[in-house]
């Protein structure tokens, strides 16, 4: 699969999104990073020309609140609707279910472990080939739940 | 992975209604048929455009890790698109040998490739094909010239002294180069230096690069017919304008035919030989041992000994 891991907004922290790209890569992936401080309109455009088949947010300052159903909306806009939107970072619990209503599929905290991520990806993939919807834009109500 | 641009009934309308939008401008539409061609699941023929014919609108940029390539590249990127051009990118980094998976970092360093409109940058990442170069580049640089872009960048994975590759897909061949990577010996060795047609030693803005250019200028003046060498800084933006100016008119390099058909007979021939129906079967008996590669090719090329 190609998945592009972005850090969106003013947070300058990725060691955690260099690590899941490192990890993603080793699962055999083709991990495409954005680099820091990017606005949802870059994002998108770089999932865009790059084909993603998966985007994963990292957000460690807070901004997740605004930040991901912006780019989700933005997705779906510009014909995206197909690729699947996870993230990580600090996002706490109580605030995921929104996150989840706007068609994220899974959001992972500290301490997840890197097989499980890679997990996440092979289910993603599974789904696909079956015709399950797992986009950002496709509806349904599946997300992650662990393996 | 996902099927890019369909199967089976209706695939060639879908390429063809996919290539019209892509030639109108549609990012999208060109994204996918740049994942079909990398995929192999298109050719130039089911694709339905001409050969590119060699114009110096393909250009190829190599070098050591760490010279600089992406950074200038964002340069040119900038200087062109300010000039009113269109120019995309091929941007390539490894696939790991183990897992296949790969790290594609190259657009960290280019701040155009997600915010200016006259730039395409895509990454594209080796998928362990032999000379550092997937086969589906030449393609891929072909369609994005076919779809507006002016000029087309190859950025290649950083290379050593032989990786010549690059001359079978791009029409002309920037080295890299950056100060104190040696002394005057490495600029006399054979390789791609001497297929070059252009040499931007970059970091000017560092001491000793006049020296390190003076020295690559000697090595090759005695050849005749050497390369313009340039200095340029992609950090201070010193020569990177006559740099770019250079890029546009640079003359085909007399004398280096040969080789590059040597490189395209070969990066064909080993398209050819991994495309294989049989090619996993064949890498496990060589790994586990029962065969030796040597032997392989003497009993089932049948030309080899004739």
């Amino acid at each position: 699969m190609r998945i592009v891991i972005a850090k969106p907004g003013l947070d300058g922290h990725d060691r955690g999104a260099k690590v899941v790209a490192r990890a993603l890569r080793d699962g055999g992936h083709e991990v495409i990073y954005t680099g820091l401080r990017r606005t949802p309109e870059q994002i998108v455009r770089t999932v865009l020309d790059e084909d993603a088949d998966l985007l994963g947010l990292s957000s460690l300052s807070g901004a997740h609140a605004f930040l991901f159903p912006r780019i989700c909306e933005l997705l779906i806009e510009a014909g995206c609707g197909d690729v699947t939107v996870f993230g990580g970072g600090i996002i706490p619990v109580d605030e995921r279910s929104a996150l989840f209503d706007v068609g994220m599929r899974a959001i992972f905290g500290p301490g997840t472990k890197m097989q499980e991520m890679n997990d996440f990806v092979s289910e993603v993939s599974n789904r696909v080939e079956s015709g399950e919807p797992v986009g950002v834009g496709e509806g349904g109500d599946w997300v992650w739940s662990g393996a | 992975m996902k099927a890019a641009i369909g199967s089976g009934l209706g695939r060639e309308h879908l390429t063809e209604t996919l290539l019209g939008k892509a030639i109108a401008g549609e990012r999208r539409a060109l994204a996918k048929l740049l994942t079909a061609v990398e995929n192999g699941e298109i050719n130039r023929e089911s694709l339905g455009i001409e050969n590119h014919l060699d114009d110096g609108t393909i250009i190829g940029l190599t070098g050591a890790p760490g010279v600089g390539k992406s950074c200038l590249i964002e340069k040119l990127l900038s200087q062109w698109s300010s000039d009113g051009l269109k120019v995309a990118v091929i941007a390539v980094d490894p696939s790991s040998p183990l897992s296949g998976g790969a790290l594609l970092g190259d657009r960290v360093r280019m701040d155009s490739a997600d915010s200016d409109l006259n730039v395409f940058v895509r990454s594209f990442a080796t998928r362990n094909q032999p000379g550092g170069l997937p086969v589906t580049v030449g393609l891929a640089a072909n369609l994005m010239r076919n779809c507006g872009y002016d000029y087309v960048l190859i950025e290649t994975v950083g290379a050593g002294q032989a990786e010549i590759r690059i001359v079978s897909f791009a029409d002309r061949v920037v080295l890299v180069e950056s100060p104190s990577r040696g002394d005057q010996i490495q600029a006399e060795k054979a390789g791609v230096m001497e297929l070059a047609d252009l040499i931007v030693v970059n970091k000017s803005d560092l001491e000793g690069s006049e020296r390190a250019a003076s020295e690559i200028s000697m090595a090759l003046e005695i050849s005749g017919n050497p390369p313009p060498v340039l200095l340029a800084s992609a950090k201070t933006g010193a020569g990177i304008s006559d740099f770019a100016l250079q890029l546009q008119n640079i003359p085909v390099k007399r004398g280096a035919e040969v080789a590059r058909a040597r490189e395209r007979l070969l990066s064909a021939w080993d398209s050819a030989l991994l495309s294989r129906g049989d090619i996993s079967e064949v890498l496990n008996n060589l790994a586990c041992g029962d065969e030796s590669a040597q032997e392989w090719v003497e009993q089932n090329l049948r030309w080899f000994d004739e």
